[in-house]
Formats: C-alpha cells, sequence, structure tokens
C-alpha cells in the first residue's frame, strides 16, 4: 500500500514535470522541471532497491549534466528567447507519433502480459547490495565493452577540447 | 500482529527523532561556527570579538537570528519572483538531506544506506542549483557573476574531492558509512594515515566546494559585492548561510568518517592508550572549571550567573560521558559508551576540521579565478587520479605480493608525493610564462 502510493507519487511527478519541461516557454523553469522530473525517476529507483541507479541519477544527471545546462542557459539573453517564436509548426505530427508510439507500447504489455508473467519481487532483504555486483559484473564479464566505452568517451571529449581550443 | 506493528513504528520513529534532531539543531550549531569563526578570527588578529551579548558573546549567534528573522524580505522588482523565493530552500535542503546517511556515533544514524558516502556527496551536490538559480533570478550582473563563478568552482573541484574520496574507498572497500568506520578499525590506523595524499586533495577541494576561503570567490566582496546573494536580505539571506555552514559540518563529516576514523578513539585497537577514553570527561570538567574561574571577573550578575550555569553544563556533561566508564554499568550497557564516546570523538574531529578551514581561512589571501581553476585541473584532479593509482598498487602489493601495510603504503605515497613535486613545478613554471590580455 505504502510503496504504491509512494510510487505514484514519484510517476506523477515524473510526468507531470516531463511534460511542462516542453511546454514552458520560460528555459530555466524549463530546466528546473527537466531535474525534478530526473529526481522523481531517481525516486522510483531507490523504491525499487536499485541504490547504485539511483545515486548514479542524482550525481550525473541532476548534479553533473543538468548543472552544465543551467550553466550555459544563464549566459542566453532571456528577454529575447522569450519573444522568439517558437518552431513548432509540426505539433500534429509529434502528436501523432507520440499517439502510435504509446498506442504500440500498449498493445505490447497487453500481449506480452498473457505470455509471459512478471516475477515475484525478492524480499528486500534478500538483495544483495546493488554497488558491489554492478562493479563486479563491469569489471569481469563486461571489462572489454568497458573499456571500449571509456576511450569512446575519452576521445570525445579529446575532440571537445581540440574543437574549443584556438591554439593548442 | 503486535511485534509487527512495533517494530514498524520503532523503524519509522527513530529515523524521525533523529532527523528532527537534526532540522532542529543544525541552524543552532550553524549559528555557534559563526560565533565560533568570529572569535578564532579574533584570536588571530588579536582582538576580542563578540563580546556584548551574553558572557563573552556567548548569545551572539540567538541575537543575530533574531535580527535576521524580523528583517524586511526584500524581493527585487525585476527579479524571477518563484526562484527568488525558493532558491535559498533548494541549497537549506539538499545540505539537510545529505545529513541523512551520517552516522555520528553507532547510535544516531538516520539511514545507513549501502551507497551511504556517495549519497552524502551526490545529494550535497544539488546544493548549487540553489546558488545557481538565485544568483540568476536576482537580475544582477554581481549575483549572475557569482553564481556562474560558484558553479565553474563547484563542477571543477568536485572531480578532485571525488576522486579522493575513491582513494578512501579502495581501501575501505564499501560505500557504507557504518561500514567504512569499521573497516578502519579492522585495518589499524586511519586512512588519513594510509593516504595522506588523498586526504590532502580532499582538504583543498573540500574548502573550494564550500566557497570558503581562500577560494571564496563566488562572494568576493571586492569585485563582487557579496555574489549569488547580493540581493538577498533577511530570512533568505540566513537560509543561504544555514546551507554553507552545513555543508562545512557535511564535508567535515565525509572527511572524519572517511579519513579519521570516524567516531573511533585515537588509537582505538592499542589497548596502552585506554585511558585516552577519560579524556572526553577531563575535557568537560577543564571546560566547566574555566567558566567557574570566569563567571566572578563577567561585568554584569546576569552573566556571572550565566557563565555559572554553562560551567554546571560541561559538569553535567562529563558526569554523563564519565558513566560508561564505571565497570558494572560497563557490563550492564555495554553499548553505552561507543555510543556516548562515538559521538563525541566524531563532533570533536568534526569540530577540529572546521577549526581548520577558519585556520586556512585567516592565513591565506584569496586565489584569484585563473589560479584556482589551474590549481583543480592541473594540480588537484592530476594529483587524485595518481593517488587512487598509487593506492591501487599498494592494495595489489599487500594482498597479493604479501607485503605489509608498513612497506606499501609508505612507498605509494613517497612516489605519490614525487608526481606532486613534478605538477607543482610544472604548474608553477606555467604561472609565470602566463600573459595576461590586458598586458599584450
Amino acid at each position: 500500500m505504502l510503496d504504491q502510493i509512494v510510487f505514484y507519487f514519484f510517476a506523477a511527478l515524473a510526468v507531470v514535470s516531463a511534460i511542462l519541461v516542453v511546454t514552458r516557454r520560460n528555459v530555466v523553469q524549463s530546466a528546473i522541471f527537466l531535474i525534478t522530473a530526473l529526481l522523481a525517476t531517481a525516486g522510483i529507483f531507490l523504491q525499487l532497491h536499485a541504490e547504485f541507479l539511483f545515486i548514479v541519477q542524482v550525481i550525473l544527471y541532476a548534479g553533473g549534466i543538468m548543472v552544465l545546462f543551467v550553466f550555459v542557459i544563464m549566459l542566453i539573453n532571456m528577454d529575447v528567447s522569450l519573444h522568439q517564436l517558437q518552431f513548432n509548426r509540426q505539433w500534429w505530427l509529434g502528436l501523432l507519433l507520440a499517439l502510435v508510439v504509446g498506442a504500440e507500447l500498449t498493445i505490447a504489455i497487453a500481449i506480452g502480459r498473457s505470455h509471459t508473467a512478471f516475477g515475484e519481487p525478492a524480499p528486500a532483504s534478500a538483495l544483495e547490495p546493488s554497488t558491489q555486483l554492478v562493479g563486479k559484473v563491469l569489471f569481469n564479464e563486461y571489462m572489454l565493452p568497458f573499456e571500449i566505452a571509456s576511450i569512446l568517451l575519452l576521445v570525445a571529449m579529446i575532440g571537445a577540447v581540440v574543437m574549443a581550443k584556438k591554439k593548442i | 500482529m503486535l511485534m509487527n506493528l512495533i517494530h514498524f513504528v520503532i523503524s519509522i520513529w527513530v529515523p524521525l527523532v533523529c532527523a528532527l534532531i537534526i532540522v532542529a539543531v543544525l541552524p543552532l550549531v550553524a549559528g555557534y561556527i559563526v560565533l565560533m569563526e568570529r572569535k578564532v578570527m579574533a584570536d588571530m588578529q588579536a582582538r576580542l570579538g563578540p563580546m556584548r551579548v551574553g558572557p563573552h558573546g556567548l548569545l551572539q549567534p540567538i541575537a543575530d537570528a533574531l535580527k535576521l528573522l524580523i528583517k524586511e524580505d526584500i524581493i527585487p522588482d525585476e527579479a524571477d519572483k518563484m526562484i527568488f523565493w525558493f532558491a535559498p530552500l533548494i541549497s537549506v535542503t539538499a545540505a539537510m538531506l545529505a545529513m541523512s546517511a551520517l552516522a555520528i556515533g553507532p547510535w544516531f544514524q538516520i539511514a545507513d544506506l549501502n551507497v551511504g558516502l556517495l549519497f552524502i556527496v551526490g545529494i550535497s551536490a544539488l546544493g548549487i542549483f540553489g546558488i545557481v538559480l538565485g544568483g540568476w533570478s536576482s537580475n544582477s550582473h554581481y549575483s549572475l557573476l557569482g553564481a556562474l563563478r560558484s558553479a565553474a568552482q563547484l563542477v571543477s573541484y568536485e572531480t578532485a574531492a571525488g576522486m579522493a574520496i575513491v582513494g578512501g574507498l579502495l581501501l575501505a572497500g564499501t560505500l557504507s558509512t557504518r561500514e567504512i568506520i569499521q573497516a578502519q578499525n579492522d585495518y589499524g590506523t586511519w586512512f588519513a594515515f594510509a593516504a595522506p595524499v588523498g586526504f590532502f586533495v580532499y582538504i583543498v577541494a573540500s574548502i573550494a566546494e564550500t566557497n570558503r576561503a581562500p577560494f571564496d570567490l563566488p562572494e568576493a566582496e571586492s569585485e563582487l559585492v557579496a555574489g549569488y546573494m547580493t540581493e538577498y536580505s533577511g530570512f533568505r539571506w540566513a537560509l543561504y548561510f544555514l546551507a554553507e555552514y552545513t555543508n562545512m559540518v557535511v564535508v567535515a563529516s565525509i572527511a572524519t568518517t572517511l579519513f579519521l576514523g570516524g567516531w573511533l578513539r585515537p588509537f582505538a585497537g592499542t589497548p596502552a592508550f585506554n585511558f585516552l577514553d577519560g579524556l572526553p570527561s577531563v575535557l568537560m570538567l577543564g571546560v566547566g572549571g574555566y567558566c567557574f574561574y570566569r563567571a566572578p571577573k563577567q561585568p554584569v550578575k546576569v552573566q556571572k550567573l550565566f557563565m555559572v550555569a554553562v560551567g554546571l553544563l560541561m559538569i553535567l556533561a562529563a558526569i554523563i560521558l564519565a558513566v560508561p566508564l564505571i565497570p558494572a554499568v560497563g557490563t550492564m550497557l555495554p553499548g553505552l559508551k561507543p555510543g556516548l564516546h562515538g559521538a563525541f570523538w566524531f563532533l570533536l574531529k568534526v569540530g577540529l576540521y572546521i577549526y581548520l578551514f577558519m585556520w586556512l581561512r585567516f592565513t591565506f589571501p584569496r586565489y584569484r579565478f585563473d589560479q584556482l581553476m589551474r590549481l583543480g585541473w592541473q594540480f588537484l584532479i592530476p594529483l587524485s587520479i595518481v593517488n587512487v593509482m598509487g593506492i591501487g598498487v599498494a592494495l595489489v602489493l599487500h594482498r597479493h605480493w604479501g607485503w605489509s601495510h608498513w612497506t606499501a603504503f609508505p612507498l605509494t605515497t613517497v612516489l605519490t608525493l614525487l608526481v606532486a613535486g613534478l605538477l607543482g613545478w610544472e604548474s608553477e613554471k606555467k604561472d609565470k610564462e602566463h600573459v595576461f590580455v590586458g598586458d599584450a
């Protein structure tokens, strides 16, 4: 019961703030609602006992990426951007696509439900600490993909520095 | 059924009471840290500091709080009112939320998360939104510049602080605050001695993260008036201050937990140093005695009485801290001693760490912004990465090659220090080559 209340609270918070992100005209307000949506998702992770995912969501998305977003947004001249025409002339196409994807998901879940049953959730006390598990899996089974992803990120980082600097 | 209910009530009740204590006591603690700061500053500048309200200015924080509460709350006309209104709340909430995973003694902890330390670091970093949004919504250039500096500084130094923490976590092998302290007990020394370079990097980065001098660029009064809180007044301004001082307590607690042995007594594993158990009581008795000695010299009668009352309070604390040392009580309630003395040692270490902050603040002049960035990116971050590697090497030497602690860790520390010297030399050279746009 309590679990469900908490879940629906976070879910509603995430959905409402996600809608507000795209409907607000003020960029800073959009950013704030995006932060709220990300934190609400983090709350759902925490409720599912995925503590590591929760904290990664908070540190990386809310704490890291969004700080840089807000940092850049602050430098934009708000008066100009508020009076600019929004280029949302194709909103009906977007709505149509959203409806199609929504219908697709609903049908998929409706069909899938009768064929595969969801497993019973494990009791919270039986769960192993997720941080250690993630670490073990990442550095044993998925060592190579992990290293490749790291190199990709390093290349992207160096590329960004090279492109941003005139003289190196 | 009934047992279940009782269990449920206890499991909700204890954290709730702890949370209420934190929310209720922290403003007071922050107020007294401000007083302590003013007194330390006065001492270092050969002055007396606040002396008027209460004996030796002991009631000054309460007077200040009252003044701030009844001051007019000014909101600028051109400000974004909603954001201006709730930005300080973000900072305070984030700082207080971070306290919830701290273990202040074995008894006092709201939640023992298995990502405890990451939780504290991550949540307290969210406080930057309060600063950035507050600075932006004020619609003032000083505020905006202060907020920009603050964001840039936090993002830069969080990397170094995070890597320094990684070094400590490698030694502990866990993220739970409780188990980290336990790991230091098993290991034999505090991690500050196993990873001194990491500890140093964390000290510097934590000062920069809490926006304190010599890194208080976001509120450099000679350049930016008061930085991001220029337009704030009254209670909202007080909230920013509360957030700043709460953040100080949080970073001090992280350092205490990870590097200074948390609630462990110094030399916790050595029976020869068991006499240190008496130190809490002796310290409290000493402070109480000093209060009695100073009481007759107070100018007003009320202040004399107040001083005596403070002295009596200290004596009471000494007695409470001495109770678990009685052998009979020790065998009857074995949890009492770690509970009470643990909290004492933890708070003492946090206090000393904050004192170190103040000492540095009144010793060093403020950095220039480009110096700050160079120190962060070209010295501290590479150093913290090398430190993580060094600790990794030491752990491999210890665990797989059978070296003892006392050879593996000093060896890698010396190597890390060599790298630090190289980095510092290189950075210094670049500092001399640096040409300002205005100079050319």
